[in-house]
């Protein structure tokens, strides 16, 4: 009983988050709910207090990074990524995707997956037309690329965020680990798109003069310090949201934004969603579904055992969505750092299988069917399915050259 | 006219020596349309909903406009949404010519020069169809040999 009341709970908020009923903030939905996880005795308060107490600084560092990503919008730096993109590609729909692969994979690594997909891709499908290339490759690769490409730094992804406090791994300890899977997995996506896209890239370049846009350079330098600083802070003992929020600061100060906006474009209800999202799922995992999901997940990080965490990870990111498939996986697994970047290769890959992020979602809006969302084509589900399995099954084994290299 | 991205240049030129009425059709490819619209931003975050819509529109008059400049001569235009090679289909009911461009392999003669798409189209319109080579036609010894047992016999 305990366990089917936490999993309705779990799918209320997902629910909920993904319908938006009248544009409500997620946390309306979320917040309820895990009151009454507390209240229904799923989890006893002192855990749930203790659960937001450790997801406390990774959701202010998620702010702060989605805050120095709206600024550096403001400040032009992804209007300029546009135009360089333009002038590089010389009009070759190819070339100009090789330079988006470029772009999206930095993009996502250094200010997180939300910015490419929100930001990003606007200026690269405007950059495609632009240049009269058919942007459908161009598009699907910041789509791709905003989950595939979320591997390399804590940053890059709420997921990762959540896995770095749960494995004690430091900042360059994660990039260190995952950057050589993140430049397998990111190949094998351009190889996979270049073929699946061959009729689209082959139209022939056109050059059509393309408008110069200055450098910003002042966002382009605090961001590069921001950048610098993450891998500095830990080994000082600093938490690195504090230098995301110092970078984000800089950059408001110097455009002149107004304390409310900067509240305002921190997300404040969606950091307030995803604390009591964590404590809904903390119901979940104490629940009989934990049990189940413990008595599967492998405990060894051996190649097997790494290769079946993250096919685990990407169906529970598929079934549920990625947040909750890593804050229910991360606690079996936080004695391996192995183990727990398994997770995140399928909880950061996976949702690439249904575009929608996962099936729940998927579920969700065709139910309700919501308005002005175009419906998910067998195209894109294709794709899907010829990149995530073997996205995955090279991520882990470079996941596991990686550990043994570092000796782990 | 069927107006896509890239090859839709070498169609206006084909179409300016024809008389008759010309309609202009872009087809916003519904992949597109989802690949931009959809909430795949953290769970539960995403763009404005019709951000996407409103950047494929904005886009669908840019082309459609640089086409009608380019032909020099009135014509209709007109915008779908969907799967771009049926829509091309259902929109050749009542004309009597659909002009398109290949859009394959451009480096030699033979069937490759036809993409999915431009395939489907070319196998399923109720109408005439001309075919145009955007840019320059590959040289006729691009075509592969004769089949091995038609040599030797």
């Amino acid at each position: 009983m305990p366990t089917a009341i936490s999993l309705l709970l779990l799918l209320a908020v997902l629910g909920f988050a993904v319908v938006r009923p009248r544009g409500l903030p997620e946390a309306v939905g979320a917040v309820p709910a895990a009151v009454l996880t507390v209240v229904a005795g799923l989890v006893p308060w002192r855990d749930a207090v203790h659960e937001l107490g450790d997801l406390g600084p990774t959701v202010g560092f998620l702010a702060a990074v989605l805050l120095l990503a709206y600024l550096a919008d403001r400040s032009g730096v992804f209007r300029f990524a546009g135009a360089v993109a333009a002038r590089w590609s010389g009009g070759s729909p190819q070339r100009l995707l090789g330079i988006v692969f470029v772009i999206a994979a930095a993009v996502t690594a250094a200010l997180s997956l939300d910015a490419t997909v929100v930001l990003l891709t606007p200026v690269v499908f405007t950059t495609a037309s632009a240049l009269a290339i058919r942007p459908k490759p161009h598009v699907y690769a910041c789509n791709h690329l905003a989950n595939s490409a979320s591997l390399l730094l804590p940053v890059s992804n709420l997921t990762n965020l959540l896995a770095m406090s749960a494995a004690g791994l430091s900042f360059l300890g994660f990039a260190g680990l995952m950057a050589l899977p993140w430049l397998a997995v990111i190949a094998v996506e351009y190889v996979i798109l270049r073929r699946f896209f061959a009729d689209d890239l082959a139209t022939p370049p056109h050059r059509p003069p393309v408008e110069p846009v200055p450098a910003p350079r002042f966002a382009l330098a605090v961001l590069g310090v921001t950048l610098a600083g993450f891998a500095l802070a830990s080994p000082l003992g600093a938490h690195p949201a504090w230098v995301a929020l110092a970078g984000a600061l800089v950059l408001a100060v110097r455009l002149r934004v107004g304390l409310p906006t900067l509240v305002r474009k921190a997300n404040p209800g969606f950091c307030v969603f995803v604390l009591a999202l964590g404590v809904v799922v903390l119901g979940v995992s104490r629940s009989g579904f934990g049990t189940l999901v413990d008595r599967v997940a492998p405990h060894h990080p051996d190649l097997l055992g790494l290769l079946a965490m993250a096919f685990l990870a990407a169906l529970l990111a598929n079934v549920l969505n990625n947040l909750p498939a890593t804050l229910m996986l991360l606690p079996f697994t936080a004695h391996s750092p192995g183990l727990v970047l398994a997770v995140l290769l399928g909880a950061n890959i996976g949702p690439n299988l249904t575009y929608v992020g996962s099936l729940a979602t998927l579920l969700w809006r065709q139910i309700l069917h919501k308005s002005g969302h175009p419906p998910v084509t067998g195209e894109f589900l294709r794709l899907g399915a010829l990149t995530v399995p073997a996205c995955l099954i090279v991520g882990v084994a470079s996941l596991w050259v990686s550990l043994r290299v570092s000796g782990l | 006219m069927w107006v896509t991205e890239g090859t839709w240049p070498a169609c206006v030129d084909a179409v300016r020596a024809l008389p008759g009425d010309v309609t202009l059709l872009h087809v916003v490819d519904v992949a597109t349309a989802a690949a931009l619209s959809g909430p795949v931003g953290l769970l539960g975050r995403s763009g404005p909903a019709d951000q996407g819509e409103f950047l494929l529109a904005e886009a669908a008059i840019e082309l459609l406009d640089a086409a009608a400049a380019r032909l020099g001569r009135g014509a209709v235009r007109q915008t779908r949404q969907g799967r771009p090679e049926r829509e091309v289909v259902a929109a050749c009911a009542d004309v009597d010519l659909l002009v398109l461009a290949r859009d394959g392999d451009r480096s030699r003669l033979g069937p490759r020069s036809l993409g999915h798409h431009a395939r489907f189209v070319v196998d399923h319109a109720p109408c005439q169809i001309l075919l145009v080579w955007p840019e320059s036609t590959p040289a006729l010894r691009t075509l592969p040999p004769p089949p091995h047992h038609d040599q030797t016999r």
